[in-house]
């Protein structure tokens, strides 16, 4: 419990500094008013824009009131569209969110049992080709594999209409299949880690002083893996995998650029590229929240799971 | 106990085809800043989106530029920006490594807490804010990624330093008057070496990666260079009209050069281990 809450005021400091962070910098390049009111402008209309839009304030009351405003949900207003942040962001975030989560069901689903499998005959040939063929799928970007999907999937076998997110929207069935690919794109280079993740660890309890006592004991190669070493193996793949979570968000901004979704790192792009300050600043907010809290789970995972952690 | 004797004189096929990879990728790139077949940027009306063939071995795209010689061009600017960023990375990292790994205290306590923060996030993530700061262009881009990649050297540098400073032959070296700096550069420093040279083909790997990856977000190099990521996003919109082989061979060239580093990498892991 202690562990918890002292890691959860971690949490909380980090969530301040980042935001803290991403506010202020933003802010000093950020001033809007040459972009929205033209270079012919006099300096008292710029006077007057930054006075409506608080920019004459001091930047540490600006952020008071900023942090206030977003914890209550509202984000502000976006420059270039004139709409609430919020209503924006919203909607993008489901499409990411659904996204990230099929990705992380993928490489649950797949990776486990294929680290097992290569771990359980070392060097027989399932292994080889295992290995060999992570190596290489780890070296294919995430966005390389996308357009190899999209070339196969999409222009060979029909299988779904590149770049047609905007019809499928009502239909769940033609959703989840053209959402299938970008998943897999973000899940594939996931699974051929968290494989070769788990493989290793597995081949590294099978070398300890317990499993010489199971085996001593009678037991089989299976019985050894399945019944002592496969616990101890999994906790730090455990982690390994809840923080993929986080990395997946973030690979989904590349994704979604691949696959023209219009989820949240799309609006990051177009915003970053418009200059559009909110927008900028409340996506990073909820992204690095996102992060945040993910690592957060992970620990606590990594301490129900491993009680030498709550020993200590 | 046989079994291991033969394992151990196994070849290091990670260390050759790795290593045959990128020295065959380097030259190629050496010989893209001094020549091309073509012109990149020239354009040939006659020889639109044609097919690979003899005489144009990637074919050309549609504007009739010859592929090959703009993927030579762009993997040299890709290598470069890869080169620097890693240089940065790795001589500030083993800079701040070995103060903090050999003099400890809370200067090093500090310096790994930021480390520790900054790796929790996804780099990408942390490049694009940096980016939306600076603005995009190949320094900047430069700049960003050395600085995101001075983490993982500093701390790896940082154990080994910290594992070293209490050996025997350092205490001996310290007996006869060696001062801190003599000590951390001719004494510990070739001794990482075989940490450090894996973690720098490593490295390597993840800068094209990322370079690339900005890039194709538009977010890197600038529209009239080229780089391999920027290639391939334009190469995409190709796809759909009927020319995949553009796509095809500029991704396939960002794939060798991080296959090609990250068997070295491995390689050079293996080889030490041994």
């Amino acid at each position: 419990m202690h562990y918890l809450l002292k890691k959860f005021c971690t949490l909380i400091i980090t969530l301040f500094i980042v935001s803290l962070l991403a506010f202020c910098a933003f802010q000093l390049i950020g001033d809007p008013t040459t972009s929205m009111l033209g270079t012919n402008a006099t300096p008292e209309q710029v006077e007057a824009l930054r006075h409506e839009l608080g920019f004459d304030r001091p930047l540490l009351v600006q952020y008071g009131d900023w942090l206030i405003h977003f914890v209550q949900g509202d984000m502000g207003t976006s420059y270039s569209y004139n709409m609430p942040v919020s209503e924006m962001v919203g909607s993008r975030i489901m499409v990411t969110f659904i996204m990230t989560m099929m990705a992380f069901i993928m490489t649950v689903v797949v990776s486990i049992p294929l680290g097992i499998f290569a771990a359980r005959r070392e060097g027989g040939v399932f292994d080889r080709i295992i290995t060999a063929f992570d190596q290489i799928v780890m070296s294919i970007p995430p966005f390389f594999i996308g357009i190899l999907l999209t070339c196969v999937f999409g222009l060979i076998l029909h299988v779904f209409q590149p770049g047609s997110f905007d019809a499928v929207r009502g239909h769940p069935v033609a959703y989840i299949t053209y959402m299938i690919f970008p998943a897999l794109s973000i899940a594939i280079p996931r699974i051929a880690m968290t494989v070769k993740m788990l493989r290793s660890s597995i081949l590294e309890q099978m070398g300890q002083d317990y499993i010489r006592t199971a085996y001593s004991r009678g037991l089989n190669r299976d019985g050894v893996l399945w019944g002592h070493a496969l616990r101890n193996a999994l906790i730090p793949v455990v982690t390994f995998v809840a923080v993929s979570v986080a990395e997946m968000v973030a690979g989904s901004i590349v994704i979604e650029q691949v696959f023209s979704i219009p989820g949240i790192g799309r609006l990051l792009l177009a915003s970053i590229s418009s200059r559009d300050i909110p927008v900028v600043q409340a996506i990073v907010v909820i992204l690095a929240l996102w992060v945040v809290v993910v690592n957060f789970i992970a620990d606590v995972l990594y301490q129900y799971i491993d009680p030498r952690i709550r020993l200590n | 106990m046989k079994k291991k004797q033969y394992k151990e004189k196994k070849k290091n096929w990670f260390l050759y085809f790795g290593g045959a990879i990128v020295v065959v990728m380097v030259v190629l790139i050496l010989l893209g800043y001094v020549w091309t077949p073509y012109d990149p940027n020239a354009m040939d009306g006659a020889a639109k989106a044609q097919a690979p063939s003899l005489l144009h071995l990637m074919g050309t795209d549609n504007f009739g530029r010859d592929i090959f010689s703009r993927v030579l061009q762009g993997a040299g600017t890709t290598f470069f920006i890869a080169l620097c960023v890693v240089a940065i990375g790795a001589v500030c990292g083993t800079v701040i490594g070995a103060l903090t790994g050999y003099f400890g205290g809370w200067g090093d306590e500090i310096l790994m807490r930021i480390c520790d923060s900054i790796t929790a996030f996804p780099s990408i993530l942390l490049a694009l804010v940096m980016i939306a700061v600076l603005g995009p262009g190949k320094w900047n881009v430069i700049i960003v990624l050395g600085i995101l990649f001075i983490p993982s050297f500093a701390r790896i540098v940082r154990g080994e330093y910290a594992k070293c400073k209490d050996l025997n032959y350092i205490k001996s070296a310290r007996l006869m008057g060696a001062g801190h700096v003599r000590i951390m550069v001719r004494h510990i420093l070739p001794n990482i070496w075989p940490v450090l040279l894996p973690a720098i083909s490593i490295g390597f790997n993840n800068a094209v990666l990322a370079e690339a990856s900005m890039s194709f977000l538009g977010v890197g190099v600038s529209p009239t260079e080229a780089s391999l990521g920027r290639m391939l996003s334009d190469a995409q919109s190709y796809l759909l009209r009927g020319l995949p082989w553009y796509a095809l061979f500029v991704g396939f060239t960002i794939v060798l050069l991080i296959l090609g580093f990250s068997l070295l990498g491995e390689g050079l892991q293996q080889r030490r281990r041994r």
